[in-house]
């Protein structure tokens, strides 16, 4: 614990001092490893001061001990709400550096993949802010819709959470018609939950005098904070990657990228909520394409890149190439081309990068995640001063925080 | 490559001539290394130039060659400009004996952690920050873990029998 | 009277169709017109007119078992997965979980869930110190009950490096019904626990291990 601070107390305070609060690292309403030590006047925050690192677990020092193919798992356990979104960045990452060229259709199935994820993360962000405002209603309600997101993850990959999906040049396998059909039903259930979801907050009054005006930053300020993502979008400033920087044919969708105005609590919240309305359009499109593939072209589920897309294991068995390049690829005998590499997706929650610097060996000389969730939290005393600690609480939630994607 | 990248290349090299040590253009993205004492300055002009325009910073991050003597420690900045959507890359070497750095917290509060995080990792030391401490590891730790000669593994495990894991 | 006459305490209900539910997660329609609920199963003793007689620790148990009060200690993925198992889809409720609470002095069973990085055990300790005897640790997940990938500096290689663990659930993360599965095997646990073991040399020599008194 720092030396007390000699903090002045606002005009017209009624208090004869401050008082310290510690809220975390395992407060109740903090939703992950998150420590503020605040300093109170009654319920007013003075100061805070954010401590990060108590699930710092190394991921960059252990990036340079594995050959890429074995970082994905790595990245599943950044984001954990939205992990596809980071295996799909990190493995188009590799292709950048690799030059491996993906077809179409890999790149469609990626987006809808990657819009499922960016929906189960908004709609956990979403729900969780509800909670903290006093409706726990919606949270579980909608947690059973989550669900079907993990119903097609599971079927794609056979994970749930932590997914590990794909490799580098498509998909370890085709999508199943079982895939597709819980898609169908996904797209046909979740919509009316979600509208009805909004409903539950939207013309709320308690909500909107919850976080109206709440945990407010400006544009200028945002930007200067290096934020990206919904946070930055719901100051008003139009920053997607998704369209500044099209990775994975993103630029054959229609979508809208929506913007807040004030940067406040309920603009956050408006903001996901739209980008989950905006996810499902991306999705029918994505899917409508997928559709539209005939012939062998419908087959099509990973790039034609033997010697880094590592073949199917019944191939393995049978046959001559596929087994030599699966001991090439898994021994490290593959070219790997040194150079460095920055590859961002917008992730659930902001600009996830990926830094990468090959020296030609099989693993990364080094790799740096540009952790959006990091940036934010340092914004977070700023934000939260001068406001009541109920609202604190509120942003906490509403910036999306999570932890293991915080501290890496 | 795009005229906008010769425009910024032109305008850096007319403001910091041969101090501009490369000019690299990798995967797409311009890079270029400078010398290290003239970090904040090269930034400031990229924040301050009308036709620059770097008011975004994506990341700070640091790399650690052991082989190169002299220039050990790398901080790379990723910088953006929203309006135009050009990225650059701004690379600084500096000796692992004396890793001073100018901070760049001036121009970007976000700046902060990212140089806190690059300070724990690396140990390189941001002159003129405001709060240089450890943000990930503990305060205690005594050494900077990413730099390359240190190990991966806890050390202290006893259960993990050496021989069958190869250290 | 033998425990099989008892039977009558299993209540079947709802023989009906149960209600339309909005979201039905297998494609396959199951029959569910023979699904009941069982309720807690009587322990052994003497029944009569009136009045019913078994061992004190058995009863003990018995209620113990049925109402613990799960601590989440949840750091990571795991937590994730342990808002799926609290959710309304696996619902822990229906074990007699329902009350998650927060504070370490009301709660029986403490959750690990979730990498525990080395900057984070002194926290984990205290909360274990500040829970009440008679108390249950679980550690859910890879990393709580070894480190699981990250056998790295700043991760704590196992939580039973600084406080003991009765169960542990692997998976990274676990499924719900793995989390599930370890409730009850906790439960179980809990069910046979002998009214004294926490009195007992054993047990203070487990806890002096970890540096506890």
């Amino acid at each position: 614990m720092p030396e007390q601070v000699n903090i002045n107390l606002p005009e017209g305070s009624i208090e004869k001092q401050t008082t310290r609060l510690n809220l975390g690292p395992t407060h109740p309403a903090t939703h992950g490893v998150f420590q503020n030590i605040l300093e109170m006047d009654g319920e007013r925050i003075v100061k805070a001061e954010s401590t990060v690192g108590y699930i710092h677990r190394a991921f960059e020092k252990l990036a340079e001990r594995r050959p890429l193919y074995q970082i994905t798992t790595l990245t599943d356990r950044l984001n954990y709400c939205s992990a596809p979104l980071n295996n799909m960045g990190w493995h188009m990452t590799c292709e950048k550096l690799l030059g491996v060229k993906t077809p179409k259709r890999v790149d469609y199935l990626r987006v809808i993949i990657m819009e499922l994820a960016r929906i189960s993360d908004h709609l956990i962000c979403n729900s969780i802010v509800g909670v903290d405002t006093g409706a726990y209603t919606g949270f579980l309600y909608v947690m059973q819709y989550r669900e079907l997101v993990y119903e097609i993850y599971e079927e794609v990959c056979g994970s749930r959470l932590t997914t590990n999906m794909g490799r580098i040049g498509g998909f370890e396998r085709n999508f199943s018609d079982t895939a597709f059909r819980k898609l169908e039903k996904f797209l046909e259930e979740f919509p009316g939950v979600w509208k009805e979801f909004e409903n539950l907050f939207t013309r709320n009054r308690i909500f909107i005098e919850r976080t109206q005006g709440t945990g407010a930053i400006s544009a200028e300020r945002a930007l200067n904070y290096s934020f990206t993502g919904p946070n930055l979008r719901a100051a008003g400033i139009d920053y997607d990657v998704r369209v500044h920087a099209p990775y994975s044919s993103y630029e054959d969708f229609d979508f809208i990228i929506p913007v807040g105005t004030t940067g406040d609590n309920y603009d956050r919240f408006m903001v996901r909520n739209e980008e989950i309305w905006q996810s499902l359009s991306i999705i029918r499109q994505a899917y409508q394409k997928v559709q539209d593939f005939k012939g062998t072209e419908a087959d099509v589920y990973h790039a034609d890149a033997p010697a880094y897309y590592l073949p199917e294991k019944a191939d393995v068995y049978t046959k001559m190439e596929a087994l030599i390049y699966h001991f090439k690829i898994v021994m490290g005998e593959t070219e790997i081309p040194s150079g460095e590499v920055y590859h961002a997706v917008e992730g659930g929650n902001g600009e996830l990068g990926f830094y990468l610097i090959s020296d030609g060996g099989r693993a990364p000389f080094r790799l740096h995640f540009r952790r959006p969730c990091f940036i934010y939290y340092q914004a977070y005393s700023e934000i939260v001063k001068d406001t009541m600690l109920s609202d604190a609480i509120v942003t906490l939630s509403s910036l999306n925080l999570i932890a293991g994607e915080m501290d890496a | 490559m795009s005229t906008h990248y010769d425009t910024i290349r032109e305008i850096l090299s007319r403001q910091f001539g041969d101090r501009i040590l490369a000019w690299e253009f990798p995967y797409g993205m311009l890079s270029f290394t400078i010398q290290p004492e003239f970090n904040l300055k090269a930034l400031t002009l990229l924040y301050d130039d009308p036709d620059l325009g770097f008011q975004f910073l994506t990341d700070i991050t640091g790399v650690h060659y052991p082989e190169r003597e002299g220039q050990e420690l790398a901080v790379v900045y990723h910088l953006h400009n929203l309006a135009k959507n050009v990225r650059i890359r701004m690379k600084i070497y500096v000796p692992v004996a004396k890793p001073d750095v100018y901070t760049a917290t001036g121009l970007f509060s976000g700046a902060n952690w990212m140089e806190r995080e690059t300070y724990d990792f690396f140990g390189i030391n941001f002159i003129g920050h405001p709060d240089l401490r450890r943000v990930l590891n503990v305060d205690e730790m005594d050494y900077f873990p990413l730099r390359k000669e240190f190990p991966l593994e806890d050390q202290t495990r006893i259960d993990k029998d050496d021989e069958m894991f190869g250290r | 009277m033998s425990a099989e006459t008892l039977q009558a305490f299993v209540v079947f209900y709802n023989k009906s169709k149960y209600m339309a539910r909005p979201v039905r997660f297998n494609l396959i329609e199951k029959d569910t017109s023979d699904r009941g609920i069982n309720q807690v199963m009587m322990p052994e003793g003497h029944i009569g007119e009136g009045f019913f007689a078994t061992s004190l620790d058995k009863v003990v148990g018995l209620a113990r078992k049925n109402s613990m009060w799960p601590l989440p200690f949840a750091t990571s993925c795991c937590g994730i997965e342990f808002m799926a198992t609290m959710g309304s889809h696996y619902d822990l409720s229906r074990f007699g979980s329902e009350r998650v609470g927060f504070s370490p002095r009301q709660c029986d069973l403490l959750m690990v869930m979730g990498t525990i990085a080395k900057k984070m055990a002194p926290v984990l300790r205290q909360v274990y110190l500040q829970m009440a005897e008679p108390r249950w640790v679980m550690a859910v997940g890879a990393c709580a009950s070894s480190g699981g990938i990250f056998d790295t500096y700043s991760v704590l290689q196992g939580i039973d490096q600084v406080i003991p663990v009765d169960v542990y659930v692997p998976g990274c993360p676990p499924r719900p019904e793995a989390i599930i599965d370890g409730v009850l095997k906790i439960q179980d646990l809990v069910q046979d626990e002998s009214l004294r073991r926490r009195n007992g040399d054993q047990y203070k020599a487990l806890l002096e291990g970890y540096g506890i008194q």
